[in-house]
């Protein structure tokens, strides 16, 4: 049972990598990496923000949404994404409030970040893929932080290259973005040698 | 955001998004699913065609609306408005082609949180009225369906030797010469593609270069 769990885990961290795999919330991983604090900032409030996402919209969707789920002969299955999107909106908006009051420093460290978080694909692609692959609810959990931690590692790696990569004299039109872009190509071809893994 | 901004032509706004300002080139948007789904072109097409339809629509629904907004609750606003657009076209698509909206997966409801599409109601609905935002997004939906299909035409030849499913280069499993190069089908494909694409158009517009962080041609080395 546990041996199960820890094969999502890995799974979800290693072999189906959000950013290298499914490039998910590419905008921010592109445009919030250049320095390593800040994009560790941002990982681990994705992956507080999906911890809590994937989980709620898991029992929403069981025992709300889903075919004669509320009451026989009603499926509401139609109202699946504009329902995930405002459950996605509120908690990064009670998260927010939380953390504020509660977790000052860590609500500061943050800042701009935390809000945008509900744009971020990642955390809609999460919640929907957990929907196609019929999670339940612990597996749910799991995968929400497995998810999570996948992108944040990413973001962490890729931030740790360009720190060192200003300082390399690239030809003018190369600079900046589409050398990113060759970077984070490169990093998801290593992270596919993970593919052969059999769990 | 000053209130005397000139209020530019529907033409002008039409235009301009397709390669001046190309959402994905020049404002780095929507790129997650610019790369996930350029492996064929069918799936490119269609996904080029929903961005584009909900793009546009999203863009004149808010416009009309945009008087009627507290800013406050704007984002919560164009969300409804977007999520019904996406449900829209993902009913749309399971009806009438279901094995392409199996193959494009979650990303028709990536369409939610495509920032071109938030990007847009955001930057310009909120401001200008309807034709032109009309207009706008139809222009922006188009500029990121070019790339799409740039890169989804470049990646579908070299990778399967077929471009809309058609053959055009026969691949040696089907009895033809072309062995297919299998790193074009691999998802880190899409990043190079992609990657090249923005390196040329910047080579090409030297005002969109990046200015240098650090300066590697000292005198004194």
């Amino acid at each position: 049972m546990l041996q199960h769990y820890l094969s999502l885990l890995v799974q979800s961290i290693f072999i189906q990598n959000m950013a290298l795999a499914f490039f998910l919330g590419m905008c921010t991983f592109l445009a919030v990496s250049k320095k390593v604090t800040t994009s560790a900032g941002l990982g681990a409030a994705v992956i507080m923000v999906q911890v809590l996402a994937v989980p709620v919209n898991n029992l929403i969707n069981t025992y709300i949404l889903k075919a004669d789920a509320l009451m026989p002969g009603l499926d509401l299955s139609f109202l699946s994404f504009i329902t995930y999107i405002g459950v996605i909106a509120a908690l990064v908006q009670v998260l927010e409030m939380i953390l504020d009051k509660y977790f000052p420093a860590l609500y500061s460290a943050l800042g701009i970040f935390l809000p945008l978080i509900t744009v971020n694909c990642v955390i809609f692609a999460g919640v929907s893929f957990m929907v196609q692959r019929e999670y339940d609810f612990a597996e749910s959990v799991v995968y929400g932080f497995g998810s999570g931690a996948s992108w944040a590692i990413a973001i962490v790696l890729l931030a740790a290259i360009r720190e060192k990569l200003k300082y390399s004299d690239a030809p003018g039109g190369l600079r900046g973005l589409p050398l990113t872009f060759i970077t984070a190509g490169l990093m998801a071809i290593g992270f596919m040698s993970f593919s052969g893994i059999q769990l | 955001m000053s209130d005397n901004v000139k209020i530019p032509g529907a033409r002008e706004s039409l235009l301009t998004p397709i390669i001046a300002n190309n959402p994905i080139m020049v404002q780095v948007l929507g790129i997650c699913s610019s790369l996930a789904v350029t492996s064929s072109m069918k799936t490119a097409f269609v996904m080029g065609l929903s961005v584009t339809a909900v793009t546009a629509i999203s863009n004149i629904a808010v416009s009309y609306v945009r008087s009627l907004i507290p800013s406050s609750v704007r984002i919560i606003a164009q969300m409804t408005i977007i999520a019904s657009l996406v449900i829209l076209v993902d009913q749309l698509l399971r009806a009438f082609a279901y094995d392409l909206s199996k193959q494009l997966s979650v990303y028709v409801g990536l369409i939610i949180t495509n920032c071109i599409v938030m990007g847009r109601t955001e930057g310009f609905a909120l401001k200008y009225p309807p034709l032109q935002s009309l207009m706008d997004g139809l222009g922006n939906g188009l500029g990121y369906m070019l790339v799409l299909c740039i890169v989804a035409t470049i990646r579908e030849i070299f990778g399967s030797g077929t471009w809309f499913g058609l053959t055009v280069l026969p691949t040696v499993n089907n009895g033809g010469w072309y062995v297919p190069c299998g790193l074009m089908v691999m998802p880190p494909c899409a990043f190079f593609l992609v990657g090249g694409l923005i390196w040329l158009v910047k080579t090409f517009k030297k005002d969109l270069q990046e200015p240098r962080e650090y300066d590697t041609h000292r005198e004194d080395y």
